[in-house]
């Protein structure tokens, strides 16, 4: 039985009730839990902290991270930062988006036609000693090759 | 010290050799032990910052840490059957980790316990010089404490550069009824990884520094603001928080002083611009992060419009070695207005990349060739950017000139946070040129003009400059508006985004003028 978006969005908000400036970390808890962060609850939001409904809508559209549409079931950051394009990130980049069969435009990412997977554009994870670097779902994997991006790909349990 | 059974092995939790496969390598060997009857003390450290060796796995003996590495999972066998846990030599075995040279040669006073102890563990902290910092700041008067950091010689490590003893006076002398102390640790720049792996190899030493920094300035409130993009060091932090707290180095009475400082974790969402510290302010007052006007200063007004001290990680953590040792052994280290020790960070297409922690005067072609052992492709290495997406790249009539804030502002190139990113001779300039522009614009917070409207226009100057001689395009004078804009962009921009993205863009179209279709190369402008 899962609990709906409202009331995963009711119980977040009166976890940080006494928080000063606490809108990000409803964010996240949110986005966490729902793996995105649906329209509906927007308002609910706002509500909640006495805020516009833009002051919330403007937040999550400002930051990379938040998302407003439901994501693949796979989730998969390729990094387009210069320590990882010195390693051949944009080769890498090009094949996740064929093998994927996902666009990137700059800083934006798609999610392929069947759903299975979402590509995002990241810059910079921190790994740039072992670059290229990218992460799929919530693992984070360095020195990256086109064929090692295929078996890592492959090898994912596809849900029924 | 609990005791301990069995032979301890250290495997890293460091999020990049985690990222290699330093948990499969772990579990390997819990595995492998246990299948051969061997008692194993498994402890998951930082990372010594020697990452082409990752997963590094050290064995303790009685002549000290023996290191092993790269090691897959499918090496263990081989190395326990070779005697790995007496420390005997194998192929992949490098002898004592403090001889490497690597590590041999450095001087480091902030990485000294990272990939050395257990990063969770009160006592092992402690037992290496942990919370002698903040015990003796106790026992200072604050100013005295300011003093300290002042005499020093510390400056913000983050990028700008800033002293931080006067940065902490401005907030101490400020009254208010409320003060903050904001660990700004959305390090974001392409190339650097000092301040991860500080938090989730050594946690606790953030938390000291940010701790005195509070008794210094009056301040009884801290947030550390990380990155979304580094999962492990938030789940780190937390922890090291919550354990502090319960021994009572956090909180409202540390160490039964009567002193009070509480500290929170807070995750970031995947805005570069949030580095900027008054951006961060917003972003941890729960807004979109813009960039605000200054003054007022954040020491004045900061967050939630209280006086707030800002500085980078690794500024904080260079704190309790400086009251534990005193400024003037601190100081001792660097050479001219630049004191202390800096951690670099090689990366790229370098061999031997990693955290390189010396003092400030050292050269990039002795951290490129000396410790990096050259590109990783094996071919020669045409540019290096230094001090992430904003730096400028550095050509190899550069490399000899001593690592300096002043030196490298003199040649029109920045330190920044110490990242190095070195690219080999395929590394077409004019490309990475648009992309420091279409990062920018991607980046941008919106608020100034230059910054947001100029990294648009500078993309597509840079495209009709590269585009084919066929196009009607006058490149003499695509190049001069490219000037133009640079200009425009440093001087009016409200902040390092839109003020700084020249420096890349600059340097590349100055010292590699082959690569944008130029013959001559045209150093006026810059």
């Amino acid at each position: 039985m899962c609990p709906s978006p409202t009331d995963v969005t009711q119980a977040v908000l009166a976890s940080h009730a006494d928080e000063p400036g606490a809108l990000l970390p409803i964010l996240h808890d949110v986005q966490d839990a729902l793996g995105f962060i649906p329209r509906e609850v927007v308002s609910q939001i706002a509500d909640g902290l006495n805020l516009s409904r833009a002051e919330v809508h403007g937040v999550v559209t400002y930051y990379h991270h938040f998302r407003s549409e439901a994501p693949g079931r796979t989730v998969v950051q390729v990094c387009r930062a210069e320590a990882c394009q010195a390693m051949g990130a944009d080769a890498l980049m090009a094949h996740a988006e064929h093998t994927l069969g996902c666009k990137t435009h700059g800083g934006h990412g798609s999610t392929s036609a069947d759903g299975r997977f979402t590509l995002n554009p990241v810059y910079c994870l921190g790994l740039c000693a072992l670059s290229p670097a990218v992460v799929v779902n919530d693992k984070l994997l360095a020195r990256m090759t086109p064929a090692r991006f295929d078996r890592v790909i492959g090898q994912l349990a596809e849900p029924a | 010290m609990s005791t301990v059974t069995g032979i301890t092995v250290h495997v890293p939790r460091d999020s990049a050799a985690v990222a290699v496969g330093a948990n499969e390598v772990a579990f390997a060997l819990e595995a492998e032990c246990a299948r051969r009857g061997i008692a194993l003390n498994l402890v998951r450290n930082g990372s010594r910052g020697m990452f082409w060796l990752e997963p590094l796995v050290e064995v303790a003996t009685a002549e000290g840490r023996v290191a092993y590495g790269p090691v897959t999972p499918e090496d263990v066998p081989a190395l326990l059957d070779a005697g790995m846990l007496a420390g005997s030599p194998h192929a992949l075995c490098h002898g004592q980790t403090d001889l490497i040279p690597y590590l041999a040669k450095q001087q480091r006073l902030t990485f000294a316990r990272v990939g050395v102890i257990d990063p969770l563990s009160i006592a092992d902290y402690e037992a290496h010089e942990g919370y002698a910092g903040l015990r003796a700041a106790l026992a200072m008067p604050s100013d005295a404490i300011v003093q300290q950091v002042l005499g020093s010689g510390l400056r913000g490590r983050g990028g700008a550069a800033f002293p931080t003893g006067i940065k902490w006076a401005t907030v101490a002398s400020a009254q208010a009824d409320q003060k903050y102390v904001v660990c700004n640790a959305d390090e974001g720049d392409s190339g650097t990884f000092s301040d991860r792996m500080t938090m989730e190899g050594d946690p606790f030493m953030l938390i000291e520094g940010m701790t005195i920094a509070g008794l210094a300035v009056g301040a009884t409130r801290g947030y550390v603001y990380i990155r979304s993009e580094y999962p492990d060091a938030v789940a780190t932090m937390i922890e090291a928080v919550r354990r502090a707290t319960a021994a009572g180095y956090l909180g409202g009475d540390i160490l039964g002083s009567g002193r009070a400082f509480h500290l929170d974790i807070r995750k970031a969402a995947g805005a570069y611009v949030c580095g900027e510290e008054t951006a961060m302010l917003e972003s941890l007052e729960g807004k979109r992060g813009i960039v605000r006007a200054k003054p007022p200063l954040p020491a004045i007004e900061g967050l939630f419009g209280q006086p707030t001290v800002i500085n980078n990680v690794i500024s904080f953590a260079s704190v309790p070695v400086i009251i534990s040792r005193g400024a003037n052994q601190y100081r001792e280290h660097g050479m001219g207005r630049s004191r202390g020790t800096l951690p670099m960070q090689l990366a790229g297409n370098i061999k031997h990349g990693g955290l390189v922690e010396v003092a400030f005067g050292v050269t990039l072609r002795e951290l490129m060739v000396d410790f990096g052992g050259g590109s990783a492709s094996g071919r020669p290495i045409k540019a290096v950017q230094v001090g992430g997406p904003l730096g400028a790249y550095v050509p190899e009539s550069q490399w000899d000139i001593p690592m300096d804030y002043e030196a490298y502002a003199a040649v029109g190139a920045v330190l920044g946070h110490g990242g190095i990113v070195v690219h080999d001779d395929t590394a077409d300039m004019s490309k990475l040129a648009r992309y420091a522009m279409e990062f920018c614009a991607i980046e941008s917070c919106g608020k100034c003009t230059p910054c947001r409207i100029g990294s648009t226009r500078g993309v597509e100057v840079i495209d009709r400059i590269m585009a084919p001689p066929s196009t009607k395009h006058n490149k003499p004078q695509q190049v001069q508006l490219l000037r133009d804009l640079c200009d425009t962009m440093v001087h009016g921009s409200l902040c390092a985004m839109g003020g700084m993205t020249p420096f890349p863009v600059l340097s590349a179209l100055n010292h590699y003028p082959q690569d944008f279709g130029i013959a001559a190369p045209d150093r006026e402008a810059a």
